[in-house]
């Protein structure tokens, strides 16, 4: 699922402190920008990552609505979300969302996971799963913001969008990237295309109406690897459940680096402790014992 | 309530009785009948099931090389959830059949208050000391506690954060560990004080009997209800026939 060769690795779940790679690459960040305006909900990108990633085709489920399915699988990495939002003047506004990983800068799957190198997060910002060494037990789904971590039972391990790792790593852009035919979807830098976003949402406040159109890149979890332009940036949940402020369970964190090694070493003093009962003041004895013999007298010294 | 239970406890060592049996030598008493002696090792079993995968999920980065005994990390953590539904079914039946021998008294909270003597050996326990004594009531009632624990923050976890929510996991998460790792700080005192701890306990679960002498020393009080004789002087009688404890 990765292509550990051409990507640094940064930070590694189940581990502390730095990476090898950390910091040690002007890797630049990577970001997908998806323009939710002009997004006309055509399922290129779905189709287009399915088509990459040699993924098996899945089912779909109707729901009378143009949703291909309720949410994303462990084989249905990019899924575009359709909701219809009515105004107050009544007229009906259709949003159409491609959810996928949003690839975290603080990323809440990696915090959560314990096992070691499952979860990596690369110097250029791509969050991806190692499945080798997931041991599938779903923690990284409660520590997901997103609900994008998806288990398959067959495997018994976690899978989700790899920002196609092993594309960008060969210096090409997302399958999706590639299949989008309107341009709503960009690849490129963090600051590329943090600063094309900006200039959007601006021309949608000043030239389209749009007062509240803004860009989501949550500062919460540190920002995101994919930003939208939305047409209400104060209103992400309309856009199929987008939460405005992520956050991660702060149990994660605290039990993991402090608590956990710390009382995990407390059991161990279990014992050492009755090791040096045994050795110091030794085992209870069943009475009557039979009476020790006597010391023999010390001689003085001279 | 308490009469249901009886009668079921009653029946269960019965046909424990017929199936297995308990070896009771000249000299010694019957401590844990066969049905006991089940549960306790189907616990131990399961015991050490749940806590070995639970290991490879604590932290996989240090277990990681004994998870293929369990079929690799992502089987461990499958069947996890059942061995610990095993460990709390058979525990569940054992503090039923314990129930009334494990009911806290004042006096185990006195023996509690010489904890500090009979660590230290200066005391070996009080004469009031029944059946069980402060200590194994305390680490029996720490189980059920965990139990509970392990069986609410269990589900939760099991279920996982689509059923029972993100923040649920998160903390069940913190609360499964930390009932484990007491209970890995408890299994080691028990082991040792049933072994090379006080020489003479380990056939209690073994066989079912202990020796008089044993019952004398560690549990007074219950060697006075089952023989009716007193504990102190049945020991200064072994003393005067040079009948020792460590024969």
């Amino acid at each position: 699922m990765s292509d550990r060769k051409t990507l640094q690795i940064r930070q590694i779940s189940g581990h502390s402190g730095p990476s090898a790679g950390f910091d040690m690459q002007r890797d630049a960040e990577v970001c997908k920008l998806i323009d939710t305006t002009i997004c006309i909900g055509c399922k290129a990108c779905e189709v287009a990552c399915v088509e990459w990633n040699d993924m098996p085709f899945s089912p779909t489920t109707f729901d009378n609505t143009y949703q291909t399915m309720p949410s994303t699988r462990w084989n249905f990495w990019n899924l575009i979300k359709f909701n219809e939002h009515q105004r107050e003047d009544g007229t009906i506004q259709w949003l159409m969302r491609k959810d996928q990983c949003m690839h975290c800068a603080d990323p809440g799957c990696l915090r959560a996971c314990p096992a070691d190198g499952a979860i990596v997060q690369y110097t250029n910002g791509i969050v991806d799963f190692q499945q080798e060494n997931c041991i599938g037990c779903e923690f990284c789904v409660s520590g997901c913001p997103y609900d994008i971590p998806k288990f398959n039972p067959a495997t018994k391990r976690v899978y989700k969008c790899t920002l196609c790792s092993d594309r960008v790593g060969g210096g090409l852009e997302p399958a999706c990237i590639k299949a989008c035919p309107t341009g709503c979807l960009k690849f490129g830098t963090k600051d590329d295309m943090k600063y094309i976003a900006e200039e959007r949402a601006k021309q949608l406040r000043e030239n389209f109406g749009f007062e509240h159109a803004g860009v989501y890149d949550p500062q919460s979890i540190g920002g995101t690897h994919v930003v939208y332009v939305l047409h209400d940036a104060e209103n992400p949940e309309r856009y199929g459940g987008l939460p405005k402020n992520p956050v991660i369970p702060w149990s994660y964190t605290v039990w993991k680096w402090l608590f956990k090694p710390v009382l995990g070493t407390f059991a161990l003093f279990g014992l050492v402790g009755v090791w040096l009962h045994y050795v110091t003041v030794g085992p209870w004895r069943i009475q009557p014992e039979r009476p020790r013999k006597p010391e023999p007298p010390k001689k003085k010294e001279a | 309530m308490t009469t249901a239970i009886d009668r079921f406890d009653d029946k269960a060592r019965q046909a424990f009785d017929q199936i297995g049996q308990s070896e009771v030598y000249e000299g010694e008493l019957l401590r844990h009948p066969v049905y006991t002696r089940f549960l306790h090792w189907m616990v131990a079993l399961f015991f050490f099931l749940a806590l070995f995968t639970g290991f490879g999920i604590y932290l996989p980065w240090l277990f990681r090389w004994f998870m293929p005994i369990f079929g690799g990390g992502p089987l461990a953590r499958e069947m996890h959830p059942w061995f610990g539904l095993g460990f709390v079914i058979f525990f569940g039946l054992q503090a039923l059949n314990w129930i009334k021998p494990m009911t806290w008294t004042a006096a185990d909270s006195r023996w509690l208050g010489h904890l500090k003597e009979i660590a230290s050996g200066r005391e070996i326990g009080t004469p009031e000391t029944g059946f069980f004594n402060g200590g194994q009531k305390a680490m029996f009632w720490e189980i059920v506690a965990g139990c509970v624990v392990y069986l609410i923050t269990g589900i939760i976890l099991w279920m996982g954060a689509r059923t029972f929510g993100r923040w649920a996991v998160a903390i069940s998460y913190v609360l499964h560990d930390i009932s484990a790792i007491i209970m890995l700080g408890g299994i080691f005192i028990h082991i040792y004080l049933s072994t090379i701890g006080e020489p003479g306990t380990f056939q209690a679960m073994i066989r079912g009997a202990v020796s008089e002498a044993w019952a004398w020393t560690f549990h007074p009080a219950w060697y006075k209800e089952v023989t009716g004789r007193d504990p102190e002087q049945a020991c200064e009688e072994a003393r005067q026939r040079g009948q020792f404890g460590d024969r």
